[in-house]
């Protein structure tokens, strides 16, 4: 390992190796790739489920296969992937340089300097302490990633009769796993009165196991000294507050989590990192570029994404907004005067866009907006964009759409023509509205 | 085995006599009913170390409060266990609660606390800007403290280890005979048969009773019942590292109904935490419950409006060992020669533990043993924390031994080094829980999400079959074969 990089990439799963690649392959020749555990890939490793690389390799992959992929492609360069290891903390220096602290085994505590920095650390799973389910603290409780890494990655069976708690999409998928292992899935519980996952999981991980989908329902009661015995599951009223009289009783030895996911930034936020608290992750630009001129941030860490294509489409967006950064020289240091950007505003109908913001100066043409809608719509809807200047409002985009949910990440397409103007401060706005007002 | 002296119970007060005693030379042993020390009341409370203001004046809970306070500063210095001395606000919200902390001042300095002081609102504010403006005053106790109770448990613990005292784990006490003195050491008038609930058996001449909530159970093995544990159930919330700096004190309200109310504080491992309520229950009752966490939410909110209960990592819940008496009932058992009951330790005992020693070694001298010094005592313990380490320490600790540059637990920065030398330790842990407890794995914000399955790996590799791995006490396996 050197001391003095062009870009450092923190984390190599599919969000860094693609990052790192692409950053490559537009001309970056001093890249290093930093890794926590032994090998790349992150979470695909233990994602051994097929379904991975529809969109981006046009073909069915498991986890560990598209990991594969990136990391052969990744051979062919001369980025420096460092393995076990950790980066304890960065931050900016005077001279426009980033400094990037790490261990591991091999090269001890090491200070190493960079132009830029690519966050991929990607996301962890909300844990039982963030949602207070009441009730004991037994052996027995797991988050749906964890069973998931110590049945495919460690090969221990987690348990027997089991209740998923949450209908995210690790939890969905293990259902099938730990059923095809042998075990009893007796119930997947679902607070909402909808899937946090996708359709296409509900149906090949639930239906096809005759598993029950308990919508609007909770878990109200952990039972159980040493390992759970029971969970009471409840159902819930629209004010998600437990219904008296509704409890069901399920004889089980394990609860498994799928609760959420939570954008890992204790780094970024060390570091001076502007946190958006919708999002849980970076603001970031349309290069995916954070408000710390010269870190840039992609996959998991910015949101959480329904599909690894996705991730890798963020992050070679990442990786070429962090070249073009590196190689124009313009490595100031100093933050952006956000008078050079344009936000993204939403309404009430949307929880939060990615980007937030897009630079006025933009060389692309075409800017896609990702955003998630806060409830299900069934019939048609019109995702309709503005241009605002507080004002008044012109509408430049809309879009129909005959589905949306809040558990489906939608994408929008806008030509930057549409809305360059130079001279005058203005925001854009996405909203979703009925399609008859937009008649 | 026979022994001269046998503690019954390895939590904070066994493990502080058991400390005190590896200074004589006596051949002590502990038994511990699980498979971990610290596995009751001492892992799941506030872990305040507290001035010494609140108890009645001449109580035994006032006295030795007040000398455990003063002691904790040397002991956890030499035996290495995380304190943080932060001082505590006893906020008063009106005038009835005004009147309540002038009277705890005067009880304060009756009690011979030092370094109190009534603050007015504006001077609360300027120190603890984040406390409700409905604040009208507070004591302010700057000898106060928070400590990790496990941690101190486990300093106590393995310095008597390391100075010759035996601990016997899974060693469940089911009865306790008086034997002819002869049959133990025929020096002593007194002499009992401990047996454990698989058959296992020692002898010693004299027995402390520290069993917790259970010591009403162990007294009655020997004597006529005298009192009665009434277990009071307490919850909490753990927040996550973010919340750090919402209070840099230990935020009590006034006191009621016999509890210290809701509390805000920092833990010294850099979190803040919120609670207890208080429940009466039974004894292994550590049950959350929604309506208990919406009260403490209610109070804690009380005093800081702007906690963020959202940043909540980890709930849980600790049983007081509360009695029918009003103090410690820290005596000899009338007709039980030599058995001591250290019994109804209930808040302060965290704080009085440092003093238990002392009040051990009086009464069991007076009870009748002989007690000399040991010439050689270890009384250091050291750790390495490889987050507190400077960059240059850092760079030579790895340089030493390669496995502190592989960081296990992400989010609380903790090494393989760290688990190895915890599994390597004087007690070593069989549990997840236990490693935690040792060097702070899977205590940050994803709750061991990611480096349980590492730390099980290593737990298996320090020889424990895969399904004997347990979370925490025996029964809470984990795995339940292989694929």
């Amino acid at each position: 390992m050197n001391s003095v990089y062009d870009l450092v990439v923190i984390g190599a799963g599919p969000a860094g190796l693609a990052a790192a690649y692409e950053a490559w392959n537009k001309g970056v020749k001093k890249i290093l790739l930093v890794e926590r555990s032994s090998e790349t890939g992150g979470i695909l490793n233990q994602c051994i489920h097929n379904g991975f690389g529809l969109h981006h390799f046009k073909e069915e992959l498991t986890g560990p296969e598209y990991a594969a992929r990136f990391a052969s492609m990744l051979k062919s360069t001369g980025v420096e992937v460092a393995l076990e290891s950790m980066v304890l903390d960065f931050k900016e220096c005077e001279d426009g340089f980033k400094t990037v602290h790490l261990v591991n085994p091999k090269d001890g505590f090491c200070e190493i300097k960079t132009k830029a920095v690519i966050l991929a650390m990607g996301c962890r799973e909300r844990s039982r302490g963030a949602i207070g389910i009441p009730g004991t603290r037994p052996a027995g409780i797991f988050t749906a990633g964890t069973a998931q890494r110590l049945i495919n990655c460690e090969g221990y069976m987690v348990g027997k009769r089991v209740v998923i708690l949450g209908s995210g999409d690790i939890g969905l998928i293990m259902a099938r796993r730990l059923t095809l292992s042998g075990a009893k899935v007796l119930a997947c519980v679902e607070l909402m009165p909808y899937s946090g996952g996708l359709a296409r999981n509900i149906a090949q991980c639930l239906n096809d196991f005759n598993i029950p989908l308990y919508l609007s329902h909770t878990i109200t009661d952990i039972i159980g000294k040493e390992r759970v015995e029971k969970v009471i599951v409840s159902k819930v009223d629209e004010k998600r507050k437990p219904v008296a009289g509704s409890e069901i009783e399920f004889e089980c030895d394990t609860v498994l989590l799928s609760v959420g996911l939570l954008p890992e930034n204790e780094l970024s936020k060390n570091a001076g990192i502007k946190i958006d608290r919708r999002t849980k992750g970076p603001f970031v630009f349309e290069n995916r570029e954070t408000l710390t001129s010269g870190v840039f941030a992609c996959g998991n860490v910015v949101h959480v994404h329904d599909l690894v294509d996705y991730v890798t489409k963020e992050s070679e967006t990442a990786g070429k907004g962090a070249a073009q950064y590196i190689l124009s020289q313009q490595n100031s240091g100093a933050s952006f005067n956000l008078k050079d950007a344009v936000e993204v505003l939403t309404d009430e109908n949307i929880s939060y866009t990615v980007p937030q913001y897009i630079h006025k100066n933009t060389e692309e043409k075409v800017v896609s907006i990702f955003f998630r809608v806060r409830s299900v719509y069934k019939t048609d809807a019109l995702i309709a964009v503005y241009k605002t200047d507080g004002k008044t409002k012109t509408r430049i985009a809309s879009f129909k759409r005959e589905h949306m949910a809040p558990g489906e990440m939608e994408q929008i397409n806008i030509a930057v023509s549409q809305f360059t103007d130079t001279q005058n401060d203005f925001k854009i706005l996405v909203a979703i509205e009925k399609p008859e007002e937009a008649e | 085995m026979n022994y001269d002296v046998a503690i019954i119970g390895c939590g904070v007060t066994g493990a502080a006599v058991a400390y005190e005693l590896s200074k004589y030379n006596l051949k002590t042993v502990i038994l511990e009913a699980e498979n971990d020390v610290a596995a009751g009341t001492t892992k799941a409370n506030s872990g305040i170390l507290h001035a010494g203001y609140d108890p009645k004046p001449g109580s035994l809970m006032a006295i030795l409060n007040v000398l455990g306070n003063e002691y904790a500063r040397s002991v956890c210095k030499k035996l290495d266990v995380p304190v943080k001395w932060c001082g505590s606000f006893v906020c008063a919200f009106g005038k009835e609660d005004d009147m309540t902390v002038k009277e705890l001042y005067g009880r304060g300095l009756r009690n011979r606390v030092s370094d109190m002081e009534i603050l007015k609102a504006e001077q609360i504010k300027k120190l603890e800007p984040n406390l409700s403006d409905k604040v009208t005053s507070a004591l302010y106790a700057k000898t106060a403290g928070v400590v990790s109770p496990w941690e101190l448990c486990l300093a106590f613990a393995e310095t008597a280890v390391k100075n010759g005292t035996e601990l016997k784990r899974n060693f469940k006490v089911s009865s306790i005979k008086k034997i002819p003195c002869e049959q133990c050491n025929k020096e002593y008038k007194s002499a009992y048969s401990i047996t454990s609930d698989d058959g296992q058996s020692v002898n010693a001449s004299f027995v402390i009773n520290a069993a917790g909530v259970y010591a009403d159970e162990i007294h009655s093995l020997v004597s006529k019942p005298a009192y009665k544990i009434k277990p009071s159930r307490g919850q909490y919330y753990l927040l996550d590292h973010e919340a750090n700096g919402i209070v840099s004190r230990v935020i009590f309200q006034c006191p009621s109904n016999g509890t210290k109310g809701i509390l805000v504080a920092p833990t010294c491992h850099g979190n803040i935490i919120a609670g207890p309520d208080a429940v009466s229950t039974e004894k292994d009752d550590l049950a959350v419950t929604s309506k208990g966490l919406e009260y403490i939410a209610e109070l804690a909110k009380k005093s800081v409006p702007s906690l963020d209960l959202s940043l909540s990592i980890r709930n849980f819940a600790g049983v007081r060992a509360n009695s029918t008496e009003d103090d410690f009932i820290i005596e000899e058992v009338p007709e039980s020669k030599g058995f001591i009951d250290f019994a109804g330790i209930k808040s302060p005992g965290l704080t009085a533990s440092f003093a238990m020693g002392d009040a051990a070694l009086m009464l069991l001298e007076k009870a009748g043993l002989h007690i000399e010094q040991k010439k050689k005592f270890i009384d250091s313990r050291k750790k390495i924390r490889f987050a507190e380490l400077s960059s240059e320490e850092k760079v030579e600790l790895i340089k030493d031994n390669y496995t502190y540059g592989r960081i296990v637990c992400r989010c609380e920065s903790i090494t393989e080094g760290e688990i190895l030398a915890a599994l390597n330790s004087t007690i070593a842990p069989v549990s997840v829980d236990g490693v935690k407890r040792r060097c702070n794995a899977g205590m940050g914000r994803c709750q061991g999400g990611f480096c349980s399955p590492r730390v099980i790996k290593l737990l298996i590799d320090s020889g424990i079959e895969p399904e004997n791995i347990m979370q925490d006490k025996n029964g809470s396996y984990i795995i339940t074969g292989e694929m």
